[in-house]
């Protein structure tokens, strides 16, 4: 599904990203495991076409498309989906007329009708059930004076409308206590089909607790210095990164 | 720039002029003091970041008498879907019954033709007319009062609620190219008596021609005035509104100003808080691309003590076009316990716009709350990129987000037809034509 070749990309003139190779197969789930500063912020947003990144050599594939000669509104209408770290505050436009939007511009993409706000509606109000929100806040402004552990269920919500098959999650753990964590988590799973893949990106083990991955890949200094399985993030949470870190020569 | 054409106009005008005998008196010594203030330069500082002189170097005329072509139709977009309203209609400055709608007011509320007051209601004309527009001091006052044409005037009795408002109607087309346009209103609130007036601004052809308008309104004690001025007027049109209202005790006035028209605008919205425990609320928006300028000027006088002032006003600005705020705030010495604050925000959607924002207060009382803040942003590209990561395209994304920008003071707006319609104009104007 997601082919990562060499990528090598840079912030201004700082390069993050010095090679990462990485395959992620319909049906998986990916965990991006690092220290701060090692880059998997910055992956995970170039996968959704941040705009702030340039790639400077290598190459993405998404079901068999240059993900890089899409923009962000297409790559979102193909199926990527990206759970922001810091979900974007939008006073003056609701929940519920962004999620319909969102939802409508990707159906008309597919050639697909657009729904009206009472079907629509009926819709989302099954999903909000799955994040354990309360419907009042489809009428709130996006994310406006919403709290952490709000806004994080707020882009699971958003994954749950529109139904991605390659979400990336980064840093969705940071800052939720152990039940916002479970409905987090909960969610993902509830969300997971043989047809579409999951890449957790997280500096904690703490959440892979809840959605178990396939994979376990440590990234540091903009490189993937190991793969594993999911015993990788049990023998980091207890050994922390360093072990990683000083055979392999590479700083954080 | 010579004022010698205004005045040669003025003589020849003066033997049709009809009316009781203080109105040539009233007219004429406007027009002598528009004679000596002329045209207002940059140099005076209410006009220091707006340039009148597309307006002074013409001549424009009063408007030749013609048969109106405009049609209902026509006018339907800018009737806010509440067609139900009582309306009055004036084409190229003269009034069309045709075109005008008289819904069901109480009974004790006259609303009339400015023609027809001066025949019907003389004494509260006296009593009012020319009394609140500072014609001394403002030319474009003095134009307007020397070369008033036709006008509304509307007196709600104490006690009176009207329900539905009154929705005054300007309508330009190709027939008032190269004229001069001078609609006065009057409104007077009795003790406790409420009334919406709305009051639209529009242009409905290519054409060059000045719009020069003053409202004047008397909102008295208790009373609860709603006032929403709507400029859409054509796009080489000049247009300069003057309202002046004056507070009674506990009384309510909520200003709004709609701006999207007009190659040079500019708009003085004032308000006298004259009694205890008066309230006054001016806020608006103002759309501008092209090579628009759109000069704002509020004036807020709490003479009163224990008045509340609020202003909120909001500029998106596209192209090169220039906008303008000045808000001034005079707090007297007697007017103790003056809660007051103001805002300017502006979103600049081009490298080219320009906004001119400039607060000014003057504050003579000691024990008062005067806050005021001006902010002048551009669209966040990580909003952007957020809704973008949505599926949302990129012209989309631009369009909602300048629509949030406008949300805030567009929910201030009391009258749901209007909230709705503006809503959608701020909308549909950003989505498209907007470089993705």
């Amino acid at each position: 599904m997601l082919r990562i070749s060499d990528l090598h990309a840079s912030a201004g003139d700082k390069p993050i990203l010095k090679g990462i190779s990485l395959d992620v197969r319909a049906g998986e789930v990916h965990a991006i495991m690092g220290p701060n500063g090692s880059g998997k912020s910055t992956l995970a947003q170039i996968i959704a076409g941040h705009p702030g990144y340039e790639v400077t050599s290598g190459s993405i594939s998404y079901e068999g498309e240059d993900l890089l000669d899409l923009d962000a509104e297409e790559r979102a209408q193909r199926g990527v989906f990206l759970a922001f770290q810091y979900p974007v505050e939008i006073p003056g436009v609701t929940n519920a007329y962004f999620l319909r939007a969102a939802y409508n511009e990707i159906r008309k993409a597919h050639g697909e009708e657009e729904v009206d706000p009472i079907e629509f509606l009926d819709l989302v109000e099954e999903k909000l059930k799955l994040v354990d929100m309360d419907p009042a806040m489809l009428h709130r402004s996006v994310n406006a004076g919403f709290s952490g552990g709000e806004k994080k269920r707020n882009e699971i919500l958003q994954m749950a409308v529109l139904a991605p098959k390659l979400a990336v999650l980064d840093e969705t753990d940071s800052g939720l206590d152990i039940d916002a964590l479970r409905i987090v988590a909960n969610g993902v799973n509830a969300l997971k089909r043989p047809t579409n893949a999951t890449v957790v990106v997280t500096h904690y083990q703490r959440l892979l607790d809840y959605i178990i991955p396939d994979h376990v890949h440590v990234l540091a200094g903009g490189r993937i210095i190991r793969s594993g399985g999911k015993e990788l993030a049990h023998e980091l949470e207890a050994k922390g990164y360093d072990w990683l870190l000083e055979p392999a020569g590479v700083g954080a | 720039m010579s004022t010698a054409s205004y005045q040669d106009q003025f003589a020849a005008l003066a033997s049709e002029r009809k009316g009781p005998e203080w109105l040539p008196a009233l007219r004429q010594a406007a027009m002598t003091r528009f004679a000596e203030l002329g045209f207002p330069t940059t140099r005076n500082e209410d006009w220091h970041f707006t340039s009148v002189t597309p307006i002074a170097e013409r001549t424009f005329k009063p408007v030749r008498a013609e048969k109106s072509s405009v049609t209902l139709d026509a006018l339907s977009p800018y009737l806010f879907g509440a067609e139900d309203w009582h309306r009055l209609v004036f084409v190229n400055g003269r009034f069309d019954p045709a075109l005008s709608m008289f819904a069901g007011l109480p009974a004790e509320v006259t609303v009339s033709t400015l023609a027809d007051a001066l025949k019907t209601q003389p004494e509260l004309l006296v009593e009012e007319l020319g009394k609140l527009a500072q014609y001394v001091e403002q030319p474009f006052t003095a134009l307007n009062t020397a070369f008033m044409s036709d006008g509304v005037v509307i007196h709600v009795p104490a006690d009176v609620v009207v329900e539905v408002p009154i929705h005054i109607v300007h309508v330009a087309d190709s027939g008032a190219a190269g004229a001069a346009l001078y609609p006065r209103t009057l409104v007077r609130a009795d003790r406790h008596a409420q009334v919406t007036l709305v009051e639209s601004f529009i242009g409905l052809d290519r054409a060059t021609y000045l719009t020069n308008a003053v409202t004047e309104l008397t909102v008295g004690e208790g009373a609860v005035v709603g006032h929403y001025k709507i400029q859409r007027e054509a796009e080489d049109a000049y247009h300069v509104y003057t309202s002046q209202a004056i507070q009674a005790a506990t009384s309510t006035y909520h200003a709004f100003s709609f701006a999207s028209g007009s190659a040079l605008s500019r708009t003085n919205i004032y308000t006298r808080l004259n009694g205890a425990g008066a309230e006054g609320r001016l806020n608006g928006l103002y759309c501008l691309d092209g090579s628009q300028h759109c000069d704002h000027q509020t004036f807020v006088e709490h003479i009163a003590p224990n008045c509340a002032s609020r202003e909120l006003y909001k500029g998106i600005l596209d192209g090169s076009a220039h906008g303008v705020f000045n808000g001034k705030v005079y707090v007297d010495p007697e007017a103790q316990k003056t809660d007051g604050k103001q805002s300017n925000h502006t979103l600049l959607l081009s490298g080219t716009a320009r906004i001119d924002s400039k607060p000014q207060l003057e504050i003579f009382a000691d024990d008062v709350k005067c806050t005021h803040g001006a902010t002048v942003g551009r669209l966040q590209d990580i909003a952007l990129f957020y809704l973008k990561s949505r599926g949302i395209s990129a012209v989309s994304a631009r369009a909602l987000l300048t629509y949030a920008f406008a949300a805030e003071v567009l929910e201030t707006i009391e009258v749901d037809a209007i909230r709705l319609g503006l809503e959608a104009l701020v909308f549909e104007r950003f989505t498209n034509g907007v470089p993705a």
